[in-house]
């Protein structure tokens, strides 16, 4: 059984004792208890079900690279499928539960996925539930679907907040061990500015646990220096509980910070995402041991070598009574010398090799522990639980020579430099043949822009497994020179690799062998895809999953392409890698989404008059960031009648638009004119000072892309409305002109779209109200149509263009956005007389409809010209040239036979379905319904009391009075003659008065 | 080619299934070809499959430089649909979508096509508007969409938000035969195909130059050496524009990258396919359980396969936006394709100024979907030198007429 010792433990603090429950039985650890080292205490060994096979799952290791024991942590909102036990540490409470299984943990309905193991071969299901076609969807997807995943989803909304910050720094040193701390400090003395982030609690790594002595004392003592002195230096900030998880161009690294996770709900955020950005990273992140493949080998007792004598050094806990160790090096050696330490039993050390005789080894050997020669594991006995090993040559097809009883088995294969964030931005690889694992390549680094490196690997994570070489490689990698400090570590023999155990297992044995947990990959998986073609190890990868589950391969993947490659026959450098990506271990996503959330999701823009509309029964509309109102509802009033009321209102009395969002661009300078003669199809630069004029603006390939009336302010300055949506893309539109074509242009733009609060007078009695306010002379004589003028009303200094978007007697009025609000309230206060109602965008767009004024996004769509939509007369035919000129002389844009702008009118006064398109007789070559029209705008108009549109027809103005039909989604059709598409006035008297 | 079934697994598990077969040939390269594809992704190698099946041409081989599905066919977010707004959009990409409700059988290889049925929702009134534009469409194309109701997005995915705050659900536009497939099975599966009818897939084999006489081409030069063809087809997304340049043309394309992500698989949470094309993000879960996740284009060019981090976090927001519960799940992998982008986003499938070559680029963030129905048209391209009517719009010389098919109204964003 797995229990606590008696003694020791480095990391724990056995005065605090925390309670805590798993799948609802209460259990006891210690603080600095990882979940998992408290499980085993509690001898709580199974922990979870494989992906596929449903196969009972144990601890593994003691770190990210665990892939089984992964659990649901906490209840409600706060669940959280899938966290990692080994990297989880034990706060009071914690509440865990297994995953994957049906009813429970102990008794698995899904394992009968692993009586039928045989059937279920690495991708079987590319070759089976083929037939009938409809049981895939029906029956055979769905019971897949179900019975794949892991955790659950937690079904509440995330009570917990993240946090996002930025970080600068000359140097990144990730991995907080020996290395890290040595890297850090060195460079740290030359004054850089140095950032250490270490994804555990601690600081150390494993040179603490594997008794490595520097300047003669225990490596503790040098770790607790180290900090001490790192933490006094103002240049250097240490953070734990954070991990890098990628590593991007430029020296961008994201990085996951641990805040709140073992203290949840205390307040402060439960992650925080770091975005640093350094000119040099250096990864000293260590190595992970390697499993040995030998049937049997994911019963839960099967643990990494090192990760038992983690649990035993840093939480005192043993994993088993008697620890069987099989090995292929002599690290593995420190197990069994700290399992004879902490007074359990070693029944033996199968070592693959055939000789073996390092410091380490003769070590074991004086205690008195049987070291077996050329040996290694037939089998493991037992199910939910080790109980024994079969012994078998190594040399051998895995004929039983032994068996030895026993409840944990420590493994392992050798070292792999942990590569990844060297490798995520293009670090590339070279195949250590001593240490038969993929290390950096110190001559192809990810490099920066200037083509420097930009990554430096050092200590194990560079390859070097013995101590002592590390703390030099970390100063070298530094840019220091001095000594290093002096490190004592027993000398060790060259490992051999083992890819298979035993070398000539069976078909039987392979089939038994686990490479993925996880995922429950075996070498026979690797070995069938390999027979199949699937000789990539992209695609190996893929058809058998390898590497795919949650641990990302940590585990599985050198052993797998050393069991592809020795199917193929191949070298294993020639095999490859899969790619590294990012992340290293998952992020959460809220940590990624930071505080952007509910409300602030995106930043809301607010006119100044915004709360009024929020007091006035506004029901708002979207509109790209901001909100505008659609409509003011009264008290029992739908949206469609409070739109006919103000439309109503609009054309009889007076209304008020907030029209803030209205792009205002100012372009200025001695080339203004002729910029602004490039950007729009009319000519912009003879415009009077004091004059407006409606101008339209095209893309390089001649299609409409908005709209808006330009004023011109004074000799070399104009100002340019945009419609609400694209005052941003039309800002960045002319920089990206002015900056990569006409940069020698002296033109300067500048986007007041919020400095001014605009706001529209709209009706017959506008002009009696702006008389009211006083301040300026609006009389048609000083202020025609057109025109604009500066003065001041009700007291605010103010801009008045006269100008209609409703075809009403109109004027906007810009004023400062700090005396918006103000403006507005004196308007609806001095308006009351006139009957003045506020109306909102549906309002506007009917009364622009009723005009037969076009909607960019409406009547545009990026297939339109002007001259589709009759606004030929706005295109020059006298300027030399403007963005999209070249664009619209092209064969099919210059044909007459296109669509244009027209007004439909229904016959039966209802109003036409929006998007509608008429069909034409036939059917095209693919057969689809030809068509000859479809509808742009569509709204009822209580103006003249009956549905009008505006849509694009097939020679339509050339077409009036014919009648077109229109197919309804819901069945029927609707009949509409083609008209004129100014519906109102159309002489133009209302508004020029 | 020995057919796969649950009786052919029955047989090989008696036997430790040592017997199955290569489900690819993997030969040296002939000295010459009637019909080279060059790019064994999915367009390449359906491209090829449907030369043979439907043109009788076998005499076929499909040249990769890396390894076979190795681009973009896998690396998306396996998103199948065909209600585009544009009539010839939407009739290349049904065309598709009807050849994947049976290609598992046409294969005999389980490619996992779902059709889970997709949303695409609409949060603005702006969106409404262009959507019902879409549903009418689609009506007169045959291409099968309705329009729905916030309350039965809401019932169709109950872990959605449909209520804001920032962008409510105003209703949805619904294809039920839209879904997923598996992605790399499509590539595998068509090459198992392939291989099958005699073609020669070439992996490791690298296009170095393109050889040509009297206007006319005759083959490649390549990493394995010459091969000499009668037709060429260029189906290489991402890295058109290189090799269009050693056929001597200019393409009007430009490259950049796409990211994509998944989470860790979790037990079903969401059954259909979401697109939320105001906040930008979409997402699905596939058969193993991981969300799958779509995020923004670079907008600059390049060739990293990377990408920058920042439209991962946009995504994200987006989506938790969308699906208040996946806050607490984590991202598992994450990565980038190269897309090939034209002027007006839609793919190019068109003879080139050099005879008998061919070229199937452009088809921007929305290549998986299009596959059986891509490789279809381009091989009655190949074959008659012709396009016929799915290809018949999406020929180079549009850019030079102002013939744009422009789907941005239906999908200002990724589609």
């Amino acid at each position: 059984m797995s229990t606590r010792l008696a003694r020791g433990g480095r990391l724990i603090d056995r005065a605090t004792a925390h309670e805590f429950t798993f799948n609802g039985k209460r259990m006891a650890g210690f603080a600095g208890d990882t979940l998992a080292s408290a499980l085993l205490a509690n001898d709580q060994m199974l922990v979870g079900r494989s992906f596929k096979y449903h196969r009972p799952r144990g601890i593994v290791a003691s770190g990210a690279e665990e892939p089984n024991a992964l659990v649901n942590l906490g209840q409600g909102a706060r669940l959280e499928p899938n966290q990692r036990t080994t990297t989880t540490e034990l706060f009071p409470g914690l509440a865990a539960a297994s995953q994957n299984h049906w009813p429970s943990l102990e008794f698995d309905v899904g394992v009968v996925n692993n009586a039928v193991a045989r059937f279920l071969p690495a991708g079987f299901y590319y070759k089976t539930f083929l037939q009938p076609r409809a049981a895939w969807k029906h029956l055979f997807e769905p019971v897949i679907r179900a019975s794949a995943g892991l955790g659950r989803a937690p079904t509440e909304a995330d009570p917990d907040r993240y946090e996002q910050a930025y970080a600068h720094c000359d140097l990144l040193v990730v991995g907080g061990g020996i290395a890290g701390l040595q890297a850090a400090l060195t460079a740290a003395g030359t004054g850089a500015r140095v950032i250490v982030l270490e994804q555990t609690a601690h600081w150390g790594g494993r040179a603490p646990v594997d008794d490595v002595l520097i300047d003669e004392k225990p490596a503790d003592h040098w770790v607790a220096a180290t900090v001490a002195a790192l933490s006094a230096m103002p240049n250097v900030t240490l953070r734990l509980r954070c991990m890098a998880a990628g590593v991007y161009d430029h020296g961008y690294v994201l990085a996951e910070e641990r805040v709140a996770d073992h203290t949840p709900g205390d307040g402060r955020p439960k992650k925080r995402l770091w975005r640093i950005r350094a000119a040099k990273v250096i990864t000293a992140t260590g190595a992970i041991e390697r499993p040995l493949p030998f049937a049997g080998n994911d019963i839960p007792g099967v643990m990494l070598a090192s990760a038992v004598r983690d649990y035993i050094v840093n939480w005192a806990v043993s994993p088993g009574d008697r620890v069987v160790i099989v090995t292929n090096n002599d690290d593995a050696y420190r197990t069994a010398i700290a399992v004879h330490r902490a007074g359990l039993t070693v029944p033996a050390v199968l070592d693959a090799r055939t000789e073996a005789d390092g410091d380490l080894v003769q070590e074991v050997r004086s205690l008195g522990i049987a070291v077996h020669l050329n040996r290694g594991i037939a089998k493991v006995k037992g199910g939910r639980r080790v109980s024994g090993v079969a012994v078998c040559a190594q040399a051998g097809e895995g004929a039983v020579l032994d068996e030895i009883a026993c409840d944990a088995v420590a493994m392992s294969g050798g070292w792999s430099p942990v590569v990844h964030l060297w490798s995520h931005c293009g670090g590339k690889l070279i195949w250590d043949e001593a240490q038969a694992a993929f290390r950096p390549d110190p001559q192809r680094p990810p490099i920066t822009h200037d083509g420097q490196a930009m990554v430096a690997a050092v200590g194990s994570a560079n390859g070097l497994l013995q101590a002592d070489e590390v703390l030099a490689d970390a100063i070298r990698a530094a840019g220091g020179s001095g000594p290093a400090p002096k490190v004592h570590a027993p000398a060790e023999a060259a490992m051999v690799p083992v890819w298979m155990m035993p070398q000539g297992a069976s078909a039987e044995l392979r089939a038994k062998m686990w490479l993925d947990y996880q995922n429950d990959v075996k070498v026979a998986d690797v070995q069938l895809a390999a027979r199949e073609g699937y000789e990539s190890v992209e695609h190996t990868k893929r058809y058998t999953t390898l590497g795919m589950a949650t641990d990302q391969g940590k585990l599985s993947n050198i052993n797998g392409l050393a069991v592809l490659a020795g199917s193929l026959n191949a070298p294993i450098p020639q095999v490859g890698t899969t790619t590294f990506r990012p992340p290293y271990t998952p992020v959460t996503l809220g940590a990624l989404a930071g505080e952007a959330r509910g409300e602030i999701f995106q930043p809301l823009r607010r006119t100044p008059m915004h709360d009024w509309h929020q007091a006035h029964g506004v029901y708002w509309e979207p509109v790209g960031l901001w909100r505008r109102p659609y409509c003011y509802t009264r008290p029992g009033e739908s949206h469609a009648d409070a739109v006919k009321r103000e439309v109503v209102n609009a054309r009889s009395h007076l209304g008020l638009l907030d029209a803030s969002t209205l792009g205002k661009i100012v372009v200025k300078g001695p080339d203004a004119g002729r910029f602004l003669d490039m950007m729009y199809t009319n000519v912009m630069s003879s415009l009077p000072v004091g004059r407006c004029r409606y101008g339209l603006m095209c893309n390089e390939n001649g299609f409409l892309m908005d709209d808006g009336v330009v004023a011109r302010i004074s000799d070399d300055t104009w100002l340019c409305h945009t419609t609400s949506g694209g005052a941003d893309r039309i800002h960045a539109h002319m920089e990206d002109w002015l900056q990569c074509e006409w940069w020698d242009w002296q033109v300067y733009t500048a986007n007041l779209t919020e400095q001014y609060a605009q706001i529209a007078v709209v009706g017959p009695s506008a002009r009696k109200l702006l008389e009211k306010l006083g301040g300026m002379d609006v009389s048609k004589e000083a202020l025609p149509f057109m025109h604009w003028a500066e003065g001041t009303l009700a007291g605010i200094p103010a801009r008045a263009f006269r100008i209609s978007f409703s075809g009403e007697l109109s004027y906007e009025i810009a004023v400062p956005a700090g005396q918006g609000l103000a403006f507005w309230e004196a308007c609806i206060a001095a308006g009351k007389e006139f009957g003045l109602m506020p109306y909102g965008t549906e309002a506007l767009h009917v009364l622009r409809a009723e005009k037969g004024f076009i909607m960019i996004g409406d009547e545009t769509d990026g297939t339109v010209i002007p001259q589709d939509l009759n606004l030929g007369w706005a295109v020059s035919k006298k300027k030399a040239d403007f963005i999209g000129k070249r664009g619209q002389e092209r064969t099919f844009l210059a044909s007459p036979d296109r669509w244009k702008l027209v007004g439909l009118e229904t016959l039966d006064g209802s109003v036409l379905p929006d998007g509608a398109i008429a069909p034409a007789p036939g059917m095209n070559a693919n057969g689809q319904r030809n068509t000859q029209g479809r509808v742009t705008s569509t709204y009822y108009s209580p103006t003249l009391k009956k549905g009008i549109a505006m849509g694009l027809v097939h020679r339509g103005p050339d077409r009036m009075g014919e009648v077109l039909e229109f197919p309804k989604i819901w069945g029927g059709v609707v009949k509409a003659r083609i008209v004129d598409p100014v519906f109102y006035d159309k002489a133009g008297e209302k508004q020029d008065v | 080619m020995k057919r796969y079934s649950v009786f052919a697994i029955a047989r090989e598990a008696m036997r430790h299934h040592t017997g199955w077969e290569r489900a690819w040939a993997s030969p040296l390269p002939k000295s010459s070809y009637d019909v080279i594809v060059v790019g064994a992704g999915g367009h390449g190698l359906a491209t090829a499959y449907y030369l043979g099946k439907n043109h009788g041409i076998t005499n076929v081989a499909v040249i990769e430089k890396g390894w076979l599905g190795g681009g973009n066919t896998g690396r998306n977010t396996t998103i199948i649909r065909s209600n585009y707004l544009q009539d010839s959009s939407a009739a290349i990409y049904e065309k598709a979508r009807s050849l994947y409700e049976g290609l598992s059988q046409d294969l005999n290889y389980n490619v996992m096509f779902s059709p889970r049925g997709l949303l695409m929702l609409a949060q603005t009134h702006h969106e409404v508007r262009g959507y019902m534009r879409t549903v009418h469409a689609n009506l007169l194309q045959g291409v099968e969409t309705e329009w729905i109701g916030p309350e039965q997005v809401k019932r169709l995915v109950p872990i959605m938000n449909i209520d804001g705050p920032r962008y409510p659900v105003l209703g949805a536009l619904l294809q039920k035969r839209g879904g997923t497939a598996r992605h790399d099975a499509v590539a595998w599966g068509y090459a198992r195909a392939c291989s099958a009818m005699g073609m020669d897939i070439i992996q490791q084999c690298e296009v170095t130059g393109v050889r040509q006489q009297g206007g006319q081409v005759t083959g490649v030069e390549t990493t394995k050496g010459f091969i000499g063809t009668k037709k060429l087809a260029i189906v290489v997304a991402g890295h058109s524009g290189q090799v269009a340049e050693m056929a001597g043309f200019r393409l009007p394309v430009e490259a950049v990258a796409l990211q994509a992500l998944v989470s860790e698989p979790i037990k079903p949470c969401i059954d259909v396919v979401v697109m939320a094309n105001t906040v930008h993000g979409y997402m699905s879960q596939s058969d193993k359980g991981e969300l799958v996740i779509g995020g923004g284009t670079d907008s600059f060019n390049n060739f990293t396969q990377r990408g920058s981090f920042h439209h991962i976090e946009e995504t994200l927001r987006a989506l938790i936006e969308t699906f208040p519960i996946i806050s607490r799940l984590k991202m598992l992998r994450q990565w980038g394709g190269i897309v090939d982008m034209t002027g007006d986003r839609s793919p190019i499938l068109s003879k080139t100024p050099l005879g008998n070559c061919f070229i199937n680029c452009g088809w921007g963030t929305g290549g998986f979907k299009a596959i059986p129905g891509s490789g279809w048209a381009m091989a009655d391209l190949v074959a008659k030198g012709e396009p016929g009517p799915l290809a018949a719009e999406f020929g180079m010389d549009r850019f030079r007429e102002g013939r744009f098919i422009d789907e941005s109204v239906a999908a200002g964003v990724a589609h």
